[in-house]
């Protein structure tokens, strides 16, 4: 059966008016048979048409044919909730609700995503789930922490130490990036862009960075595309080797919490000699990149890597074979793969679940077409799995610049080509893989070279549903681990 | 009578300022031996003294939600930890306390501080105090027969229900005829140590994370100087149940008080050092875990009675 869909790609950018508008009912059994048949929802966002009008835009991602489809409908004031058919759309249906004042009928969770404007209860002023009985007792968590971390509320119901359900209210730092980037592209939206999660510069960048470039036609020199990749991969590594330490600090295991610590310094490090900024700001920019590595930096930058690997491995052996690290991290907080295909996680946390997703080998853009990183998958679904997959990757990103540095591809005259204007009428959609998973962008561009509608979605966007799964059944006492585990992005979903 | 306490104040004074000058750097090297593992510097070994005297300066914030039991938790706490070290005999003599009977009232003492920790807990009316004050509960109830079993090994042995008898030059005697069922002991007792004084592998003192802490949840809204009473104690606690596994692995012959407690002072480092190493090489154990740990000890305590008796 075919899909009534426009099919496309990862960064190619096609006429907006190409996009097929089906009736409501048709739209809805489209994207019903698309995740039937193992697609995913990518994203599914709403813009304003007209007075009282909202056309609903659907983007499916067919992975293992590397492929996107886009289809729409038009609705008026409220429509079909796809949600109980389909628990993947429940965030984004959510989000048109708040964005565009169209109402999904039949959503079962009916709550504000984000603090969007006064007209609406702020986050937390909704009711939450309950429950009720003299055993049960309720644990609120934040927005306030004990430790410097982002705001967001958890709402426990507790069976003495078990949880039985967490509700997880996320919003309080809606920031409105998305109305930022709905303008011309300027160095301000860059700063927008980089700054949609703080630990994500370079991958959401580097998705703007598609999108503008896509929509603009400007060409991008393979080496400003190794050298992007090189960046992302360093962010990735940072991060990862970041997230074992913390794992090891939360089960209160020593020796491998510091040395990850130090080692994560060094990969940031090289994220600094690279681009002189220690988070990879202002170096991917539209048309290419600012910096480029002179003669002997490759040399050193290999170097450095042998020498972290080999501190790495010596850190991960002490970590994944000791006996009391393990009885905390194995089948805490385990995600069935069920789970994970129904609520269509992306990232090292799909992959934990045996899912073989990653953006990198099923939707490849820039140097990850030339040259392929195989995708980690760790089976089980647990702290320990997610845990795992940060491990392999880590092993196999390094093995990966270790193979690029290697073998730059010339041309330092046009690291950076300039973007022209934006074409008008035209969308786009750019994947990337952050280390967090599928980051993806989504735009629209209007007349005078202005992007009429943006869409930003982190991975963390679809993940923080799988946490508050994760905590089914599972001691409180784990929460921080699970959390740590999953480690997501706040600003990245309050935007 | 004036002969009795011209003797009992000045040797109560002298046993408190000894306790009250060591304890506080008993933490200091359990932190410094976990900063020198990770390959840090860590704060000095006299960080405790300091954070002690600079949380006394400040001032107190109290929840309007709470009462007088709220702040009646540290004093109590502080003073039951001051009562408990007069039963501990420093050097070849008897303590400043000692009595037949004294080391049930030694761990009892215990009892009270936790009792009004935990109630004071409860008084704040907070979700996170309260799951730490039912874990407390929880732990201490499953650790104290181990701590009993013990006891009754050496009180059995040493045929008197004082520390101070317990404690002294006799456990010679005990160690030579024995051996195994103190070693029992002594390991049960390192539990019921760490379990006591809230370390890894029980408790984790360095954690933020308050939905995973025992001991730290409770104290979490105490500010000031309530603070620094509640630090205060918990180091004098650490000391005084250090010095009862020091002095049962290390017997101590004779000697005057100044000698004694250097001796003791040394074993006390090297039993923080221990800590530290301990605290190092191994993670938290998972909570639900910790039951079977206890009873672990319980059984070991338990084996060294029936060693004894079998020996007998």
């Amino acid at each position: 059966m075919t899909l009534d869909a426009l099919i496309t790609q990862n960064g190619a950018a096609f006429d907006a008016v190409d996009v097929p508008i089906l009736s409501p009912e048709q739209f809805r059994r489209e994207i019903l048979d698309g995740v039937e048949r193992g697609l995913r929802i990518t994203a599914y966002f709403g813009e304003r048409i007209g007075a009282a009008k909202t056309s609903l835009v659907c983007v499916l991602a067919d992975d293992a044919e590397n492929s996107l489809s886009v289809l729409s409908c038009a609705v008026r004031d409220r429509y079909r909730s796809l949600t109980p058919d389909c628990p993947q759309a429940h965030l984004f249906e959510r989000e048109i609700a708040e964005q565009c004042d169209v109402i999904p009928e039949g959503h079962p969770w009916m709550k504000p995503v984000r603090y969007q404007s006064v007209a609406l209860p702020i986050p937390g002023g909704t009711p939450f789930f309950s429950a009720e009985g003299e055993v049960l007792h309720e644990v609120a968590v934040g927005p306030v922490h004990a430790g410097i971390i982002e705001p967001g509320h958890f709402r426990f119901q507790c069976h003495g130490e078990n949880v039985l359900h967490l509700e997880i209210q996320l919003g309080y730092q809606h920031r409105g990036a998305e109305s930022f980037l709905e303008t011309a592209p300027s160095p301000r939206s860059m700063a927008v862009a980089e700054s949609v999660a703080g630990d994500t510069v370079i991958g959401h960048a580097l998705a703007y960075c598609n999108v503008v470039e896509s929509i603009s036609r400007c060409a991008v020199s393979p080496r400003a595309q190794a050298l992007r990749a090189v960046a992302l991969e360093l962010e990735r590594l940072s991060n990862h080797i970041g997230d074992l330490g913390a794992l090891c600090a939360d089960v209160g295991f020593l020796p491998s919490a510091a040395y990850f610590g130090r080692l994560r310094g060094e990969f940031l490090n090289l994220l600094m000699s690279l681009t002189g900024n220690r988070n990879g700001r202002s170096f991917v920019r539209p048309g290419g990149v600012t910096f480029d590595l002179n003669d002997s930096m490759p040399a050193d930058f290999q170097a450095r890597l042998k020498a972290a690997e080999y501190d790495i491995q010596s850190a991960a052996r002490l970590m994944f074979e000791t006996p009391s690290v393990l009885a905390r991290l194995e089948g805490t907080g385990a995600v069935s793969e069920r789970t994970c295909r129904e609520l269509g996680l992306v990232g090292p946390s799909a992959r934990s679940c045996g899912m073989p997703l990653d953006v990198r080998s099923d939707h490849p853009h820039g140097a990850y077409r030339f040259s392929h990183i195989p995708v980690s998958t760790v089976s089980g679904g647990d702290v320990y799995a997610r845990a795992m997959v940060r491990r392999i990757e880590v092993e196999r990103s390094i093995q990966f610049l270790e193979d690029h540095l290697h073998d730059m591809p010339e041309g330092g005259q046009d690291l950076r080509n300039s973007a022209g204007p934006l074409r008008s009428g035209r969308m786009t959609i750019c994947l990337v893989e952050g280390w967090r998973g599928e980051i993806a962008h989504v735009a629209v561009s209007g007349e005078s070279g202005v992007l009429r509608r943006y869409k930003i979605k982190d991975p963390s966007f679809h993940n923080w549903t799988a946490l508050a799964m994760a905590l089914r059944e599972t001691p409180i006492s784990d929460f921080p681990l699970c959390n740590k585990s999953f480690n997501l992005s706040y600003a990245g979903h309050d935007l | 009578m004036t002969a009795w306490i011209s003797e009992f104040v000045p040797a109560l004074f002298r046993q408190w300022a000894f306790v009250l000058a060591v304890s506080p750097i008993l933490p200091g090297v359990v932190a410094k031996t976990k900063a020198w593992v990770a390959g840090r510097q860590g704060p000095p070994v006299i960080q405790p003294y300091r954070d002690i005297v600079k949380l006394f300066q400040k001032g107190a914030a109290y929840s309007r939600t709470t009462t007088w039991i709220f702040r009646a938790g540290p004093v109590i706490s502080f003073s039951a930890a001051m009562a408990a070290v007069l039963m501990i005999p420093i050097g070849g003599m008897e303590a400043p306390l000692t009595f037949q009977g004294d080391l049930i009232l030694f761990a009892y003492v215990w009892g009270t501080s936790r009792f009004f920790t935990m109630t004071a807990a409860l008084d704040t009316g907070s979700a996170f105090e309260g799951m730490g004050a039912s874990r407390e509960a929880v732990f201490s109830c499953l650790a104290e027969p181990a701590l009993f079993l013990g006891l009754l090994t050496l009180a059995r042995e040493a045929g008197s229900l004082s520390m101070s008898d317990l404690l002294s030059v006799g456990l010679i005697r005990i160690w030579s005829i024995h051996a195994p069922a103190l070693c029992l002991v002594t390991t049960a007792f390192i539990v019921v140590f760490l379990t006591e004084n809230s370390r890894i592998p029980i408790d984790d003192p360095n954690t933020h994370l308050e939905l995973t802490m025992i001991h730290e949840v409770m104290v979490l809204d105490h500010s000031g100087p309530d603070l620094a009473l509640i630090e205060y104690a918990s180091a004098v606690k650490f000391f005084a149940l250090g010095a009862l596994l020091v002095r049962i692995v290390y017997p101590i012959r004779s000697g005057g008080f100044w000698a004694g407690g250097a001796v003791l002072g040394i074993g006390l480092l090297g039993l923080s050092i221990l800590v530290g190493v301990i605290e190092s090489t191994m993670a938290r154990l998972r909570l639900a875990r910790i039951p079977q740990f206890l009873a672990f000890a319980f059984v070991l305590a338990g084996f060294g009675v029936i060693l004894t008796l079998a020996a007998a």
